[in-house]
């Protein structure tokens, strides 16, 4: 999707920001909204592309309100919390149930919460497949637009590069935010900036970027 | 810069109070509703912040760092399996699932963004702090790293190749900064005092003895605590 989240090499946005802030947390309301969504995260309604597809899915403005992280927490989890029937517009304008809850959902327990941290959730699957390429190949990123979620970066689209790191074999998110997790060959694909950015590359700079396989052709 | 710790309670500011006010009125809204539904155990909101708030975080990687540094047999491993390595140390899980180490020389200097999202190494640098998830960095850092580097007061030499690395996959990337000079026969505890974590994104370098026995403290010396 090539929405406002896609933001490499754009320009306008300034200074970075509070290089020296108080971390990670601003204000209590950003706790709250981390745990949240963590917690909502843990009813497994939702992987993490399609987590990530309804935040590119949010209008650029709303996006970039205050440059906020958590605020755009918010917003996603308002957004999916309605899409899955877990609360209803007039509740969450209200902030009072008056709907019976959704069943058939667990919540998810303190006591489980140091196992969840701990094992995470692994993106690898076993896989006979054959990998395309190897180290030191040299690949060209597609030319691709796709309207729903990817994780081809639009600033590397058409661009050569070489195989740097072969990654395994993983969920491939294109196909994961649909449902189906179509496991697929993952690569570090380096790419010189020259090819990048043209003669408006900084001296020296490699960009590396993990590019799934179906993103990449021999060149 | 300050040193307070804010973590626990707000300091809005008053230009953007009315915002802020609203956000934090959706927020209110919309965890009382999901408690009062049962979807959420505030008991369990409580584990995942004490979790992040007192025991992830970039000590971790400072250990990591530091014991590279010292023991040529856990860089070798480091570099052949960071992820096995890693995990030895006890450093596993949530947004760490499969981790790369980017050994940082005078050659090639590594730097860490995610242009698409927020992705960041959670089970050895904690949570990412605000400015890697803002839009400048992430606009940035892809096209022209020495300028954001130089933000934060980080000038390489020109020779130095700058090598971006955009986590936009499920790998997570943490900068191994090159050991810092007249530290022969320094303990992996000494040296872990001199790993901050921006040198672990690649932002800025490790700190040098000079500035660790300095008793001022600077933006670049207070991140990893």
């Amino acid at each position: 999707m090539n929405s406002i989240h896609d933001m490499g090499g754009m320009h306008g946005f300034g200074q970075i920001p509070d290089i020296d802030g108080p971390e990670p947390f601003h204000h209590d309301w950003e706790r709250r909204m981390f745990a949240l969504n963590f917690a909502i995260g843990g009813l497994g309604l939702w992987n993490i592309d399609m987590s990530r597809a309804a935040m590119e899915a949010t209008p650029p403005d709303e996006y970039l309100a205050g440059d906020d992280y958590f605020r755009r927490f918010l917003v996603r989890l308002e957004r999916l919390a309605v899409k899955h029937a877990l609360v209803s517009q007039d509740e969450l304008a209200s902030g009072i149930g008056s709907e019976p809850p959704r069943t058939g959902l667990n919540a998810i327990k303190p006591q489980q919460v140091a196992t969840m941290v701990r094992n995470g959730n692994s993106s690898m699957r076993s896989s006979s497949r054959q990998a395309l390429f190897k180290v030191g190949d040299r690949v060209r990123a597609l030319r691709i637009n796709p309207a729903t979620h990817t994780r081809l970066p639009r600033y590397v689209r058409g661009c050569e590069g070489v195989i740097t790191l072969v990654q395994g074999v993983h969920v491939f998110p294109d196909a994961s935010v649909l449902g189906n997790e179509d496991p697929q060959w993952l690569y570090s694909v380096l790419f010189d900036g020259i090819i990048v950015w043209g003669r408006d590359a900084e001296p020296g700079l490699e960009i590396v970027v993990d590019a799934f396989e179906p993103y990449l052709e021999a060149a | 810069m300050s040193e307070h710790d804010h973590h626990h309670h707000d300091h809005d500011h008053d230009d953007d109070h009315s915002h802020l006010s609203e956000t934090e009125l959706r927020v209110r809204a919309l965890e009382s509703i999901l408690v009062e539904k049962g979807y959420v155990d505030p008991q369990a909101l409580e584990a995942i912040l004490q979790t992040y708030e007192e025991k992830v975080g970039p000590r971790n990687g400072a250990r990591v760092v530091a014991r590279a540094w010292s023991d040529p047999e856990f860089m070798e491993w480091l570099q052949r399996d960071s992820t096995a390595a890693v995990a030895s140390m006890g450093y596993t899980g949530r947004q760490g699932e499969h981790i790369v180490a980017l050994i940082n020389t005078p050659e090639v200097h590594n730097v860490v963004v995610c242009t698409l999202c927020s992705c960041y190494p959670w089970p050895v640098l904690g949570l990412p702090p605000a400015w890697y998830k803002s839009a400048a960095y992430r606009s940035r850092v892809v096209i022209e790293p020495r300028q954001v580097l130089a933000e934060f007061g980080l000038t390489l030499p020109d020779e130095t190749k700058v090598r971006v690395w955009d986590s936009t996959s499920e790998m997570r990337y943490i900068v191994i900064p090159m050991r810092p000079a007249a530290t022969d026969g320094w303990s992996v505890e000494q040296l872990e005092e001199l790993v901050i974590r921006d040198s672990m994104v690649g932002v800025r370098e490790a700190r040098s003895p000079q500035s660790a026995s300095s008793t001022t403290t600077d933006g670049s010396t207070s991140n990893a605590r």
